[in-house]
């Protein structure tokens, strides 16, 4: 096996720090719609980018998990942005490539990148069509 | 779904959801046998026994935000029509076992696709859940287990994305491994 326990071990250790810093509740926490609906429209792509794109930037107090159906099939891969204030921003339809921009505009920069979203009031969908 | 490995994510999101603390995943290959079965094992909360009987249904689901279950019956479709066989079986408390078997060279069978990427997808999903991969590919095979890692790191978490990169090319090193031609 080219790959070893003892090799992650050592990379674990020198990242150690970073770690409990991500631990702290200042930072973005990001969730993908991952029920059959979200799988089957590309949820898979859409995380493992997050993966890619949390790590190349460095974002330690960002972190990726999963949710369930949410209940707008139409329009996955869905994925929502939490800040630390639990206040909630969606991304529709989204794709690797659209991650690239979520991650530099709205995480790095803190601007909710708007075209990607979908149109909300009072807690309802009213414009599903999608902004870009 | 254009990879087995996507119904194979989609199954054990029902894990995760009935409070799984281990999920088995093996996927046995046999050339001569012709055959490529996948069985996803966890020890979650269990489905009724009147339940079990409609959970291939396409028109029953546990939840509340929309009418359709489609995961268990497009899985269960996917074996049926290559050749193969579906079952599923549960016990309330104990756990639910998922066993999906293709014909291998069956034309309609999709590949298996990036298991990579799929159980990097799994541990970024499962939190304190663990997982044993188990692949056989023509009798190699290669084993996959989160508690090992856990354990070696000493960390209830494997969702940091220096471990998840280690991760993905350990899977695709090991099954890369048992597949390469003798």
């Amino acid at each position: 096996m080219a790959k070893s326990l003892a090799e992650l071990k050592a990379i674990r250790e020198k990242k150690l720090n970073e770690i409990n810093l991500r631990h702290g509740k200042n930072g973005y926490r990001v969730v993908v719609g991952m029920a059959t609906c979200g799988i089957a429209a590309g949820a898979r792509p859409v995380m493992v980018k997050l993966m890619e794109e949390v790590q190349a930037k460095n974002l330690v107090d960002v972190t990726v998990a999963q949710t369930g159906c949410i209940g707008m099939c139409k329009l996955e891969p869905i994925v929502e942005v939490y800040d630390s204030n639990d206040e909630k921003v969606t991304y529709v339809h989204m794709t690797p490539e659209k991650v690239t921009k979520v991650i530099e505009e709205h995480l790095v920069k803190g601007n909710v990148v708007t075209e990607y979203t979908m149109t909300v009031v009072d807690g309802k969908v009213i414009d599903t069509t999608v902004k870009a | 779904m254009k990879e087995l490995s996507l119904h194979i994510l989609d199954v054990t999101q029902n894990s995760i959801r009935a409070n799984a603390k281990l999920v088995n995943l093996t996927i046995f290959e046999s050339i001569a046998k012709n055959e490529f079965t996948i069985t996803i094992e966890d020890d979650g909360c269990g489905i009724s026994a009147e339940k079990l009987q409609y959970v291939t249904d396409p028109f029953v689901t546990t939840r509340t935000t929309r009418k359709v279950g489609l995961g268990l019956s497009l899985f269960k479709a996917a074996a049926e029509t290559c050749g193969g066989y579906f079952e599923i079986s549960s016990e309330l408390g104990v756990g639910t076992k998922v066993v999906a078997s293709f014909m291998r060279d069956h034309i309609d069978r999709v590949p298996l696709g990036n298991m990579p990427d799929t159980v990097v997808t799994m541990v970024m999903s499962f939190e304190e859940t663990d997982l044993i991969y188990e692949h056989n590919y023509n009798n190699r095979s290669f084993v996959f287990n989160t508690r090992e890692i856990k354990e070696t790191l000493e960390v209830t978490s494997l969702n940091e994305p220096d471990i998840l990169q280690w991760i993905r090319e350990f899977i695709r090193d090991g099954l890369e491994e048992i597949m390469e031609e003798e």
